[in-house]
């Protein structure tokens, strides 16, 4: 095992109350493994991976909840100890949006070098620049455009420099925050490529953050679903798609066309996702579902192994309720 | 079939500025060519569906279209009627009848309109309705039509109170509230979230339906398209590089750079056939746009002729267009 996040809880807080933007969201990721994060904008997801990495803004804070990695737990860690052991040498990100995530004024060696530099005490910074026209390299740019600044990269080039860059100190872990957006189809295919390339090469653990269930399904092995702040199903990909269990994965699933098969309706769930500052009791998910019943009103469902590896937080599957 | 709008040999550059010393000494000037000779039309009741990357020219065709751009060159129609040079009062009695959705339901609203206002404002710029209580019956219909209701509610709330969903249908019912013959729908549910996309696009082809409106809608994905519209135009660096009905577009690519656009959409479904990459790099600059096919610099089928002569859109079966050297008529 080499993450296991257990029952995480952050919370920002704002002027009009707390906004609970996860709760006991739980999942483990292997080693060589990559976990899907899906869910609609707001639902939690990018907080979940904040958490991790603890670069959360400063009016969050993680409630309660277990990280470890590695053996190691997170949380329970100095803000050193962290810094030293794990941002980038254990745990990188790839950050949304590859078009303004990178300083414009530094050249993009400058950037790896740093990184590499303060992650790495006695790393030579001769060494440090070898090392960042190897990962470019590896990314399938030319080695020598390492000199150049991010304006001068188109958008697809800037985002293999990030991927480039969050490998640097040879993490275990990527974390791939919306990989794709901002990219027209064709760039983002040969990004998705290249990830899926790489993963295997370097045998990388990765999370991959999107609202677009279809890469997901591309790239990973299992997903966890995400709605409004709580973990609602979690599989291995292939039951995500072809056996959903909770109505909100089988709603998000009914609402993707798919090009490569015959047409079918596609369709949408009713409603929108609530406010986290007052969400709904009981499931947050029970006013845009069909099948709401009483229960689903009073009591948040506990996640419950269905079938091996199936995990829905959903009443209808509780047996014992 | 009668043809709403047409578009024949459409061009729009833009100058690109430069700097005082470079326009003095440069020899010539520079232009974003990015809608080059084009021609399409779009039926009654049809949805055309006009595909292409960022940087495509989707967009400022669209806006042509409705004439909120100038054009450099070519015609545009609207019911046979030339409406290229349409100035003044005879342009804005026009107005009436296209109309255009915005891309993004979180800009395109005033903050400080309620949703009522908003949607009253073409009926009283455009003059369309006698009297005050003839305006609010208008729009409590077409609040109705869009589904937000009831009417009474949302006409006096204001867009910050509503989900992106909603503001898209108060994009929708705006558009509509002027009777339009025409619409060009610019991305309409790229920035809405997915469970919520269906039901927009169900909205506007039930109005299409109801009102026998045609559209022109805009988009980069295809997957969605393909529930949507009637016939796809692809576009290219300001070209358009295949045209023809939905399903043989999907089905059956013809052009290169259509094959790869279709092959590269990832696949909901763990077991599908994954996606493929067939072309290397990004689309040129619109400025600097390749000699001979402008496809020609990323195409995996490129063939001698195609570095010199550019090929020309034409008809290999009936309503099916291709622009490209491998498919002679």
């Amino acid at each position: 095992m080499l993450l296991q996040v257990q029952d995480l809880t952050t919370y920002y807080k704002t002027i009009r109350g707390y906004v609970k933007a996860a709760e006991d969201v739980s999942f483990e990721i292997n080693r060589g493994e990559s976990l899907g994060l899906a869910g609609e904008s707001g639902c939690g997801k990018t907080t979940v991976a904040l958490s991790i990495l603890r670069i959360l803004p400063t009016n969050a804070k993680v409630i309660k909840g277990k990280i470890l990695f590695d053996g190691l737990e997170l949380l329970s860690l100095s803000e050193e100890e962290f810094r030293e052991k794990i941002r980038w040498k254990g745990i990188s990100i790839v950050f949304q949006g590859a078009m303004n995530a990178l300083n414009p004024v530094y050249t993009i060696k400058d950037q790896i070098v740093e990184a590499i530099l303060l992650h790495e005490k006695g790393t030579s910074k001769k060494e440090a620049e070898e090392r960042a026209a190897k990962l470019f390299e590896l990314v399938g740019i030319e080695p020598s455009r390492v000199n150049n600044y991010p304006h001068e990269f188109s958008g697809g080039m800037r985002q293999r420099a990030m991927i480039a860059m969050s490998l640097a100190c040879n993490p275990k872990l990527v974390i791939a925050d919306e990989p794709g957006t901002a990219l027209d189809v064709i760039v983002a295919a040969q990004v998705f490529k290249l990830m899926k390339e790489l993963k295997h090469k370097l045998n990388l653990a990765m999370i991959l953050i999107t609202h677009d269930l279809s890469i997901i399904a591309e790239l990973c092995e299992k997903c966890l679903i995400m709605y409004a702040g709580y973990g609602v199903e979690y599989a291995d990909v292939r039951s995500i798609f072809k056996n959903p269990l909770h109505p909100y994965t089988q709603g998000l699933i009914d609402a993707f066309p798919n090009i490569k098969a015959e047409r079918r309706k596609i369709s949408s769930i009713p409603g929108s996702p609530p406010n986290l500052l007052s969400p709904p009791t009981g499931c947050r998910f029970h006013p845009r579902c069909k099948y709401a019943m009483e229960n689903c009103r009073r009591q948040t469902p506990t996640p419950t192994e269905v079938e091996p590896t199936h995990i829905v937080a959903c009443h209808l599957y509780n047996k014992a309720g | 079939m009668e043809i709403i709008a047409e578009a024949r040999n459409l061009r729009k550059w833009f100058p690109v500025r430069l700097g005082f010393l470079k326009t003095l000494f440069s020899k010539q000037s520079l232009f974003v060519r990015a809608v080059d000779d084009i021609s399409l039309y779009i039926l009654e009741k049809e949805i055309l569906g006009l595909v292409g990357e960022s940087g495509s020219g989707k967009t400022t065709t669209g806006r042509l279209m409705v004439r909120l751009l100038e054009p450099t060159g070519g015609q545009i129609l609207f019911k046979g009627m030339d409406i290229t040079h349409l100035q003044g009062e005879k342009l804005r009695t026009l107005r009436q009848k296209m109309q255009i959705v915005f891309q993004d339901p979180y800009e395109s609203l005033n903050p400080r309109m309620t949703i009522g206002d908003i949607i009253a404002e073409p009926l009283r710029v455009l003059r369309l309705a006698n009297d005050e209580k003839e305006i609010m019956e208008r729009v409590y219909a077409i609040l109705e039509d869009v589904q937000l209701t009831p009417p009474e509610e949302f006409t006096f709330r204001y867009p910050h109170e509503l989900s992106g969903g909603q503001r898209q249908r108060v994009n929708i019912a705006r558009a509509f509230v002027v009777n339009p013959e025409f619409i060009v729908a610019d991305e309409p549910v790229s920035m809405l979230d997915v469970s919520t996309r269906a039901e927009i696009l169900d909205l506007m082809t039930s109005l299409r339906d109801k009102y026998k409106t045609a559209f022109l809608y805009i988009t980069h994905d295809l997957a969605l398209t393909r529930h949507v519209c009637d016939r796809i135009a692809v576009m290219y660096l300001g070209k358009i590089a295949e045209l023809g009905r939905t399903e043989d577009i999907i089905d059956n690519p013809l052009h290169p750079y259509t094959k790869a656009l279709i092959s590269a959409v990832p696949v909901p479904d763990p077991d599908s056939k994954r996606i493929e990459v067939t072309i290397k790099g990004e689309i040129p600059s619109p400025i600097n746009i390749p000699p001979g096919c402008r496809f020609s610099t990323r195409c995996p089928s490129v063939m001698n002729i195609c570095l010199e002569k550019e090929p020309e859109l034409v008809e290999i079966e009936k309503e099916r267009f291709v622009a490209c050297h491998l498919w002679k008529k």
